[in-house]
């Protein structure tokens, strides 16, 4: 029987990689089945189901949130997304990593100040107790 | 030794990503090669009027001169543009960056801090997107990113690279061998859009990941020589302690010897 390699990666890492008999793939434009020997194909795809059924007949199903795929006669490649993608989630992000940035150069809520700040609390009690025993002499 | 099993783990992440970027590259270089005529504006050299920096650094201290050996990079590249006339625009990953900047100033237009032991893409989207958006928009022409890279447990070494725009993937002898080609769905002037954006965000996970492996490394030695300068001091004091008891005993002695020849004289 023909197969078909699959190799489903992340930029985090390899999720699953083997050999099929046939593949599903929710495509930007529609649901897409991959027997082997499919013309070489490049697409985006949407959030949905990975479906892939593997040469003893077994299925499996991996869920993505999208990604890129990338087909060529015995190997499919999924160019899965790691994180929910979309253009309003994407600008929130990057609003959140802007308004993260002012907080940061303000010095509002900054955890990594705390070690700076204790320094501080250590010099300043020094001197208040080294100010005492000058009272005291 | 955490640091040391956490530098293995980093590495297998390294390890992780790189089948993923190779692959993404090679579909740009199809995707460049399928469409000689159009020049997506991330694939144009223009010129430098304001650039931008992603500088990836630690959240936590404790790692000797990683970070300070970073910055300098950063500072010069900074004075080198400053006498070009160039402006310079930053984004800062780690809290080291975030602390360090807000002394020094500078234009910093995002941050991404507490990525924690596994760095996540997800983490960084926000503030890769500010800078591909103010490439596309024309407010930086150029865009660097900059990192330590491990060398080895004993050498990171900081790292400017080149991340828009990308004149520097080789389109490669592989493509051109190839006389086939993909069907493109939708168009693939979009598609190039999608994957250039997720080639640039796998770039600079990478960067992420092998800064963190540094990090790693250099607490490493850092603790190492910690422990081994602790270790000096104790052999001194010590010695100092075993002296300064000899020299007790001594005297006693002499003490007790004189009173007793005092006594029978």
């Amino acid at each position: 029987m023909a197969t078909i390699q699959v190799d489903i990666v992340s930029a985090e890492g390899e999720i699953y990689s083997g050999d099929a008999s046939m593949v599903y793939a929710p495509a930007k434009m529609g649901e897409v089945g991959i027997s082997p020997r499919h013309a070489p194909l490049l697409t985006a795809l949407k959030p949905g189901e990975v479906r892939i059924e593997d040469t003893e007949g077994k299925e499996h199903f991996f869920y993505i949130t999208g990604g890129i795929l990338e087909i060529q006669p015995h190997i499919v490649t999924v160019l899965a997304d790691t994180a929910l993608r979309g253009d309003e989630l994407d600008e929130a992000a990057a609003l959140q990593a802007q308004q993260d940035a002012e907080e940061a150069l303000a010095g509002i809520s900054e955890e990594t100040d705390l070690a700076r700040a204790q320094e501080e609390l250590a010099e300043a009690r020094a001197r208040y107790i080294a100010a005492q025993r000058l009272k005291g002499r | 030794m955490v640091a040391a099993s956490k530098i293995r783990k980093a590495q297998n992440q390294m390890e992780a990503s790189r089948p993923y970027a190779e692959r993404i590259r090679r579909v740009i270089g199809h995707l460049g090669n399928a469409n000689p005529d159009y020049k997506h504006p991330w694939l144009v050299e223009r010129e430098v009027k304001r650039v931008g920096y992603i500088v990836i650094s630690t959240d936590r201290g404790l790692c000797g001169g990683l970070n300070i050996n970073m910055f300098k990079t950063v500072i010069n590249e900074l004075s080198k543009r400053k006498e070009q006339d160039v402006e310079v625009d930053l984004v800062l990953v780690g809290a080291k960056a975030v602390q360090f900047f807000r002394r020094l100033g500078g234009s910093v237009v995002g941050t991404a801090t507490h990525l924690g032991d596994k760095p996540h893409v997800n983490d960084l989207i926000g503030a890769i997107k500010i800078m591909l958006d103010s490439y596309s928009e024309g407010t930086i022409d150029r865009l660097f990113l900059v990192h330590n890279d491990f060398v080895n447990t004993m050498s990171q070494v900081p790292q400017v690279k080149s991340l828009l725009p990308v004149s520097a993937i080789d389109l490669g002898e592989e493509t051109l061998q190839d006389h086939w080609d993909y069907i493109y769905e939708p168009e693939a002037t979009e598609l190039l859009d999608d994957v250039l954006m997720r080639y640039i965000e796998s770039q600079v996970y990478r960067g992420a990941v092998e800064n963190f492996a540094c990090e790693m490394a250099a607490k490493m030695v850092a603790m190492k020589s910690a422990t081994d300068n602790a270790g000096d001091i104790i052999d001194e004091l010590q010695l100092a302690y075993n002296k300064a008891r000899q020299a007790s005993i001594t005297q006693e002695i002499s003490e007790i010897v004189g009173g007793a020849a005092a006594v029978s004289g």
